[in-house]
């Protein structure tokens, strides 16, 4: 979009090398992967009741998350992004923290909070007899955690670019300001919101610090696809690489499924 | 506007019937005032049922400021609003009896023109069929009954134009508020439209407000003229009022004319800017002076024989083509704008920096009260 296009001005070498060797680098690992593949006995690793397990549970839990986020991540958004209150700018701070935070900080922070002798979790304990880590449960909070912030600010930035007349519109013809936003900035902002969605299910289906931490390791129950490829490394090696392709094969069908948004992007 | 009018104490909060006058005096009767970083917005504005009132000015003299205000996107930081006797300053747009359409339509555009029409209805609680039913009658009055599932981007201008209007009046509103309601149409579009819209706004039982920099427009639709500069109110009358007696430079423009301020004594009119023009009317006192640029004649040399009266010594600023006629700018002894003849423009030899005589009849001249 911006600039003359010449095809006639090669790269400069200082410039092309490092691009080359940077390319190599973030390729090399995955052609390994596919080169490693054990093809022929694949149909039988990919068929044993533990992958199955820990693609459904992966699966499962990530989508969990996902609508987790969704529903309240979407109405944090819009708070960031069409209202203001004093110490709007921290709060934006707070919720992109767990984007840089080390994982598995998050998955301690989590069983503080929600430990049978945290901070909330021991009062969920005591009163309704509900205990979190360890469980499935614990899997989809320790993955929303990680992969809400991906969503808000996604959805965040979605609103900010969208028309905020169109919620005046709205409101001169007798809309509440909910109904303006579920009737009317909702279905304008959902690429953005499936766009954040989708980032936040591929990042949920990867999770794998916060998620041992907070839930271990127990196959069924909180053993999801990255626990289990980790484990798998240790005894099965061609196990591992097996499961590391499934995972593979999402992550490309992912890109995929957002390619018109980002690809093409500027 | 009449600063002095009587009325309900802009300082007292208003409450419904607070007016001694007229509690239930229907339609508009408001004074807007928003501050807003050291821009002030201050009108008056007041209108009938069946009114429209067209608020006219230049970009940024605060019009569509009033506008957001009336429909309570702004909120207005002192004055008073009241519709039909209630007071509606504290009431959130949403609640409002108020139709907007918006100057660049703003029509929702995942819904097909019909549920656009239908959202308003819907609002305020009519059932979703009974809602799309008087959808489809308001798209049917606007002759759109075809495009009823058309998604406003397969719209023309002309068309998103009348569902703009169609899903502002299906809430039935006592205000209805046009922003700008032709601009964004091409020329030959808008000549349909404005008469269409002409059509429609007479029909309106209720006060129609709407905003324009065209003055065309104003005069074609609107009964009434309030001309806002600088969020004040400059003028106000009919189309032809204020066309025939413009008293700011703004309006002088727009209508064609040159406009010049000064003192009568008698027959002439001694002007603030230096020279005298000689008029027909015999006035005294402060004065507006106006004459078109059609009435002023040019000449190259100093017209020999020539009564010294209403002659200026001009030089050429600019000029530019204005229908078959070339419109000359003049500085110098009196400002003005002068329209002559292409032919006559090649014979003068004009170009900028061209020394001119201008000239103009007093029969052609047009002095009245300032």
């Amino acid at each position: 979009m911006s600039g003359p296009r010449g095809g006639a001005r090669t790269a400069p070498l200082p410039l092309l090398l490092p691009a080359v060797a940077g390319l190599a680098f973030l390729l090399l690992p995955l052609i390994a992967l596919l080169v490693r593949t054990p093809w022929s006995t694949l149909p039988d690793q990919l068929t044993s009741t533990e992958v199955w397990q820990a693609l459904r549970l992966s699966l499962l839990c990530a989508t969990s998350a996902t609508v987790l986020s969704l529903v309240v991540g979407v109405p944090l958004a819009w708070l960031l992004a069409r209202t203001d209150f004093p110490g709007r700018g921290l709060v934006r701070a707070l919720v992109t923290l767990p984007l840089v935070l080390p994982p598995v900080v998050g998955g301690v922070a989590l069983l503080l909070a929600f430990g049978r002798n945290g901070v909330v979790g021991q009062w969920l304990d005591a009163w309704f007899g509900i205990t979190i880590p360890f469980t499935t449960t614990g899997v989809v909070l320790a993955e929303t955690f990680v992969a809400m912030p991906f969503l808000v600010i996604s959805v965040e930035g979605t609103l900010r670019a969208a028309d905020p007349r169109y919620e005046e519109a709205a409101a001169t013809l007798g809309a509440s300001r909910f109904t303006a936003f579920r009737r009317v900035t909702l279905p304008l902002i959902a690429p953005g919101v499936a766009a954040g969605a989708v980032l936040a299910w591929a990042r949920a289906l990867g999770e794998f610090g916060a998620t041992i931490t907070f839930a271990g390791n127990f196959p069924g129950r909180t053993q999801t696809m990255p626990l289990a490829v980790y484990l798998a490394l240790q005894n099965d090696p061609a196990a591992a690489i097996a499961l590391s392709l499934v995972l593979l094969a999402v992550s490309i069908a992912v890109l995929a499924g957002l390619r018109d948004r980002w690809m093409t992007a500027s | 506007m009449t600063p002095d009018r009587p009325g309900p104490d802009p300082r007292r909060p208003d409450r419904p019937g607070s007016d001694p006058r007229r509690p239930d005096q229907p339609g508009l009767d408001a004074r807007l005032v928003v501050d807003r970083g050291g821009f002030r917005l201050d009108i008056a504005l007041t209108a009938a049922p069946g009114e429209v009132v067209a608020l006219l000015g230049p970009n940024g003299a605060g019009k569509t400021t009033a506008l957001r205000a009336l429909a309570g996107l702004e909120p207005l930081t002192g004055g008073h609003l009241r519709l039909d006797g209630a007071a509606l300053d504290r009431t959130p747009p949403e609640s409002r009896p108020v139709g907007v359409v918006f100057q660049d339509y703003l029509l929702f555009p995942h819904l097909s023109a019909l549920d656009n029409v239908a959202f308003g209805p819907r609002c305020r609680g009519a059932s979703k069929v009974e809602a799309r039913k008087q959808a489809a009658a308001w798209l049917d009055r606007m002759g759109l009954a075809d495009h009823a599932d058309a998604r406003p981007r397969r719209l023309s201008g002309g068309q998103a134009q009348r569902v703009a209007l169609a899903r502002a009046l299906a809430t039935r509103p006592r205000l209805l508020l046009l922003d700008e309601p032709l601009a964004a149409l091409d020329a030959r579009t808008r000549l349909e439209v404005r008469a269409g819209l002409r059509r429609h706004l007479a029909e309106f039982e209720a006060v129609a407000v709407l905003v324009t920099h065209d003055p065309l427009d104003a005069m074609v639709l609107a009964d009434r003229l309030v001309v806002v500069e600088h969020g004040r109110v400059v003028q106000e009358g009919t189309p032809g009022d204020i066309a025939r007696h413009p008293r700011t430079d703004y309006i002088a423009r727009l209508v064609g004319l040159n406009l010049y301020r000064g003192r009568a004594d008698g027959h002439t009119v001694r002007l603030d800017a230096g020279p005298s023009i000689t008029t027909t009317e015999e006035l005294r006192g402060p004065v507006f002076v106006a004459f078109p640029p059609g009435a002023v004649t040019l000449y190259g040399k100093r017209p020999a024989g020539a009564s010294a009266r209403n002659l200026w010594h001009c030089e050429v600023a600019g000029l530019e083509t204005h229908g078959d006629q070339i419109r000359a700018d003049l500085t110098g002894e009196l400002p003005l704008a002068a329209d002559l003849t292409t032919v006559a423009a090649a014979e003068l030899g004009l170009h900028p920096g061209t020394p001119v005589w201008a000239t103009v009849k007093a029969t052609q001249t047009h002095a009245y009260p300032a």
